[in-house]
């Protein structure tokens, strides 16, 4: 490929993609909380939903875990570890293999189901449509790749994609050349994958944020909001029964000994 | 003790009728919009029937409320916190809106715009999901109204249990009662258990359950959670919604819309002190008919000067507990036990009571099917709906539902003996355990209701609370409309948006 355009699409692009994902997601949460939502359509259309949704996010989060720990660990961590090149590709081939697999199912059920379902497809807004469309495009790809992968079980192309990586992360010029040569599929997935960050602020995919994991962390169950600040809490000491003439002259004379700094 | 107060709300069975004008207002003021036609914060439901949404209270179904565990403590019915995320990518116990109904509306404009034809221009029902013409409208938000429909499928109401259903379908519409529905308040409620994100919260102040629309993502475990089924998924906002008790209105001392224009006077709203710290040991008492015991338990006497310096001492403002003093839904909950929770075995410690209707007893007394003395009518040889309200207010306990029923008629011999016959009889009021002055008061505050003896509600006093310097500006009560220095118009003023489904402006 073109060493320009190698250099756009591995070399900046990921910090174009990066950057708008990050401070694109912190001006939405500031500026309209009320848009972040998963938007979820089971309510409207349970078939499809119950099997599609549980198949594709179980999968989807493993690719999605996987694809961080494999390619942002440091090199030299992985080798520390003694764990071989070869055996890491073949351990990422099954693994994500079958992620890939379940997701891919998943996916193509909950698309199926957008666009065929009037329901679904009436109450849809193009991003709703355009995402699905994208992760399957990707899901694809991610699956294609495998095929070449088998070709070269050593794990030296597996070193690059992570060196690339690892040479975005900490800011290395050098690291687009590194797979400026690697097959078409893999490009076009990396591609993809960058333009899916690219876009995540803009549509629902913002609800990744917003995994409830601190329900676990919660104490109890209920939750009170009380719009009085906790230390003013005990505002009249002495008083007769309720209905009478407070004996301190009542709440607007304890409003104005609070204005004028006094404390009862 | 850890006082806090709630605006609680008691709806008076006996005299509803069924008019639904508070359902329509309701929908009128807060859920006339896209997203929400299927929703009825407020609705009547004709009993015995299955009602809103399809076999609501059946909970092996829907796992709403909560489960008493062997260890004694509860936990949503629907799991504890870690099973309630596992089901967060697609939950199974979710309600689908065909379980409500498919919201639709009818082509009124064609029966103008019809060209000349050679038959009548029909108004056809329309989809407001698809956009689509139905051809049939299977079900709705009060299909069952009047005992409409067939008995066989009426009768998979769950307030049967423990009936001889055979035999009431023999005497079908015998008895028949209104039951208007609104968010419980609960003070253990399980929708807020049940939200993962942390957005559904109990206000301190009055009681008030609300959603916190900017908190919310979406994850719809309140609407299973919830075992009245009082949680509405936005399909449009992606966001659930739920009553707000009119909370605008009730800050300003004003009673809610639903009760504001309820016609037959059946409302009542009032303080309620309660103790906070209780609230856990009551939900979990091991027997679910002593629930309703245990729920009294937790309320205060607001008249005990030691109650009104616990509460003082919370930060319950002093008009607070003067009006508690004054409260009718305390005095009809607490002090003369006629007014019940909905469903107590759900163990949310529900906040909106109700009185039981009278019409199933004096139906069968006019009908000389059962014995009277001193021409009050003998509630206890009425089985089957002393049986079925049981099952609807007590969990099944029998006694307090007779108990009551027995007040009220006292009520209405002593009354008509005051003022038909023109004298006082104290064995009426003795025989029922009350006195003289408090069956009068009940007559006074149930069969007239006056309107401000029906709402005694303090107004809530943002002042103390809120910086309104920090407040100046805002828009207050709204989704930001119109805010954020955005507008509705686009760059050469003409409207940002057009609407994208053309079926669905039209208000429900």
């Amino acid at each position: 490929m073109n060493g320009f355009i190698n250099q756009l699409a591995f070399g900046w692009y990921p910090y174009l993609a990066v950057t708008v994902l990050v401070v694109g997601s912190i001006l939405r949460f500031d500026a309209n909380q009320f848009s972040w939502r998963s938007q979820s359509s089971q309510f409207l259309r349970r078939k499809q939903m119950v099997l599609g949704s549980n198949l594709f996010h179980m999968g989807i989060l493993i690719l999605l875990f996987g694809h961080f720990v494999g390619l942002l660990t440091p090199v030299t961590v992985i080798d520390r570890l003694g764990i071989g090149h070869a055996f890491k590709q073949t351990a990422a081939l099954v693994v994500g293999g079958l992620a890939g697999v379940t997701a891919y199912i998943g996916c193509t059920l909950l698309l199926h189901r957008r666009l065929v379902d009037p329901r679904i497809r009436r109450s849809s807004s193009w991003g709703d449509i355009l995402v699905l469309v994208l992760i399957w495009v990707q899901l694809t790809l991610g699956i294609l790749t495998t095929f070449w992968t088998m070709q070269h079980m050593d794990g030296r192309e597996m070193l690059r994609f992570m060196n690339w990586a690892n040479g975005i992360l900490t800011l290395n010029p050098g690291a687009p050349e590194e797979i400026a040569d690697v097959a078409l599929v893999y490009k076009l997935h990396i591609i993809l994958g960058l333009t899916l960050f690219l876009i995540t602020p803009f549509t629902r995919l913002v609800h990744i944020w917003s995994a409830p994991i601190w329900f676990l962390l919660r104490p109890g169950y209920q939750i009170v909001r009380s719009r009085m600040p906790l230390r003013k809490r005990f505002l009249s000491p002495t008083h007769g029964p309720a209905g009478g003439a407070p004996s301190y002259g009542g709440d607007t004379v304890m409003r104005q000994h609070t204005q004028e700094g006094q404390t009862t | 003790m850890r006082v806090r107060a709630q605006i609680a709300m008691v709806l008076n069975l006996d005299k509803c009728i069924g008019c639904h004008t508070c359902s329509i207002t309701c929908k009128n003021v807060w859920t006339n919009r896209e997203g929400v036609e299927y929703v009825w914060f407020n609705n009547v439901e004709t009993k015995p029937g299955i009602g809103y949404p399809k076999d609501w209270e059946n909970q092996e179904r829907w796992k709403g409320g909560w489960i008493r565990k062997k260890n004694g403590k509860i936990q949503p019915r629907q799991g504890a916190k870690w099973r309630i995320l596992s089901k967060i990518f697609a939950n199974p116990h979710l309600p689908e809106i065909d379980d409500f109904y498919e919201p639709y509306t009818f082509e009124y404009e064609w029966l103008q715009a019809a060209p000349e034809l050679q038959a009548q221009p029909t108004a056809r029902p329309r989809s407001l999901l698809t956009g689509e013409a139905l051809d049939k409208i299977e079900w709705s938000g009060n299909w069952e109204d009047m005992l409409g429909g067939e008995f066989a499928k009426r009768s998979h109401d769950c307030n049967f249990e423990g009936v001889e259903k055979e035999i009431y379908g023999q005497f079908e519409k015998t008895f028949m009662m209104y039951l208007p529905r609104l968010c419980e308040h609960c003070l253990n409620p399980s929708c807020l258990a049940s939200c993962p994100s942390g957005a559904i919260y109990k206000r301190a102040e009055d009681g008030i359950v609300l959603i916190d629309q900017e908190k919310c993502r979406g994850w719809r475990m309140c609407v299973s959670g919830c075992p009245y089924k009082k949680i509405y998924y936005n399909w449009s906002t992606g966001k659930s919604e739920k009553c707000i008790f009119c909370y605008p209105r009730i800050e300003t001392g004003q009673p809610t819309v639903c009760s504001e224009t309820c016609v037959g006077r059946i409302r009542y709203l009032g303080v309620l002190l309660y103790d906070a710290d209780r609230i856990e040991a009551a939900a979990s008492v091991e027997d679910p008919k002593d629930l309703y015991g245990a729920q009294l338990g937790l309320f205060l006497d607001p008249d005990d000067v030691a109650v009104q310096e616990a509460a003082r001492r919370e930060g319950v403002p002093e008009q607070w507990l003067e009006a508690a003093t004054r409260s009718p839904v305390y005095k009809m909950a607490v002090e003369w036990k006629v007014a019940f929770p909905l469903h107590p075995e759900f163990r949310t410690l529900p906040m909106v009571w109700y009185v039981p209707p009278l019409s199933p007893i004096q139906s069968a007394a006019e009908a000389g099917k059962m014995s009277a003395k001193d021409g009050m009518p003998d509630v206890r040889s009425l089985r089957i709906p002393l049986r079925y309200l049981a099952n609807l207010l007590t969990a099944g306990a029998e006694e307090p539902i007779a108990a009551a029923l027995e007040r009220m008629l006292a009520m209405r011999s002593y009354m008509r003996a005051k003022s038909i016959e023109g004298r006082i009889d104290e064995s009426i009021p003795e025989r029922v355990g009350l006195t003289r002055e408090k069956i009068e008061e009940m007559y006074k505050i149930m069969a007239l209701a006056a309107y401000e003896d029906r709402y005694v509600i303090p107004t809530t006093h943002r002042e103390l609370e809120e910086d309104a310097y920090a407040l100046r500006g805002s828009s207050g009560f709204g989704f930001r409309e119109g805010t954020n220095g955005s507008t509705t118009l686009n760059l050469f003023g003409g409207a940002k948006r057009t609407p994208k489904k053309r079926y669905m402006d039209a208000p429900t």
